[in-house]
């Protein structure tokens, strides 16, 4: 099983990077699909509860296939989390470790810290601010942009659409504000 | 069923995001923290990648295995790419995701983002509701 602990190992930026790229000319040559995944959540709002919005009555069975590919993304998270992870440690910087410590993360034996993703902080202030609030942010701030890191950073920039640079630069702007300013502050008044 | 090989499309995309590590709410503090070139490196490459994927397929002319043109929809300006992008940012660094890694972390485990799989949808329904007042 050469092969499987080859792939089990964490991959390069580069091979990541050129996998995910090669989803727009697969999705195109597949059926003229256009790489977008945000939208998978607006079809889900239209096939369980239009409510008689405008923005939700459209034909959303003629966008299936979005359906089909996200559900895949999670059967794919499934078989990656379960048979192709070695085991170790994810490796993070030095720097951000000393500034997580901080914050009371500690855990670095999974992709997601379990001292906030975990089951016993849904129903906590923790709990309200990461899945809930954030939650929201990501589904309302995804869809009034117009499309997500996928169908505006790597769809759009591809097509060389500046729309696309102008929703990528706010992403970031957001992130940064995000990551620097509000997640310290947060992490002060939560533990 | 020809939307099942979007399934598996879907499926390896889905091992890609884990195995990239961009599914992970570390490489996310890292990257808006400056303090590691990983998630730069992934995005930059699949850009690039994807910039020169579509300029063989519109130069060439390819088809769809079908044998149905290519074509790709130009994005149109509104207002709502900064107030959302600006939004969905603050909500990436919190959640560590966006909406195809919340259905990865999901699969790798992590069940309670099932949680904030819901307030997403639920945020664009509270987008489609108010779409008519926002500022566009």
């Amino acid at each position: 099983m050469q092969f499987l602990k080859f792939i089990q190992q964490p991959w390069h930026w580069s091979v990541s990077g050129l996998l995910i790229g090669l989803t727009v000319p697969v999705l195109l040559l597949l059926g003229n699909k256009a790489f977008g995944i945000s939208s998978s959540l607006r079809h889900i709002c239209a096939a369980c509860f239009p409510a008689d919005i405008s923005f939700f009555k459209y034909d959303w069975k003629k966008e299936a296939w979005n359906l089909f590919f996200v559900a895949g993304i999670l059967l794919g998270g499934f078989i990656a989390g379960h048979y192709l992870q070695d085991g170790n440690d994810i490796q993070v910087a030095a720097a951000t470790q000393a500034r997580l410590a901080t914050y009371g993360v500690h855990d670095y034996s999974a992709l997601l810290p379990p001292e906030i993703f975990s089951w016993s902080n849904v129903f906590t202030w923790k709990g309200l601010v990461f899945f809930v609030i954030g939650g929201l942010l990501v589904g309302f701030g995804t869809r009034y942009a117009g499309g997500c890191t996928s169908g505006h950073s790597i769809m759009g920039l591809s097509n060389l659409q500046w729309p696309s640079l102008v929703a990528t630069c706010c992403f970031m702007a957001g992130g940064f504000f995000s990551a620097n300013l509000l997640i310290p502050y947060l992490f002060k008044w939560l533990n | 069923m020809k939307n099942i090989r979007y399934l598996v499309a879907g499926t390896f995309f889905g091992i890609v995001l884990v195995k990239a590590q961009v599914i992970s709410w570390f490489r996310i503090q890292e990257m808006f923290q400056l303090t590691s070139f990983h998630m730069y490196g992934v995005i930059g490459t699949a850009v690039v990648t994807g910039i020169i994927s579509l300029q063989l397929i519109k130069r060439f002319k390819i088809k769809t295995i079908q044998g149905e043109p290519i074509s790709v929809a130009p994005k149109t300006f509104n207002k709502g790419q900064i107030f959302g992008g600006l939004l969905f940012g603050v909500g990436w660094a919190i959640t560590g995701a966006c909406p195809g890694p919340l259905f990865a972390q999901i699969g790798t485990g992590f069940t309670v983002v099932g949680v904030t799989l819901l307030s997403a949808i639920a945020g664009t329904w509270i987008y489609g509701a108010l779409k008519p007042k926002l500022p566009h």
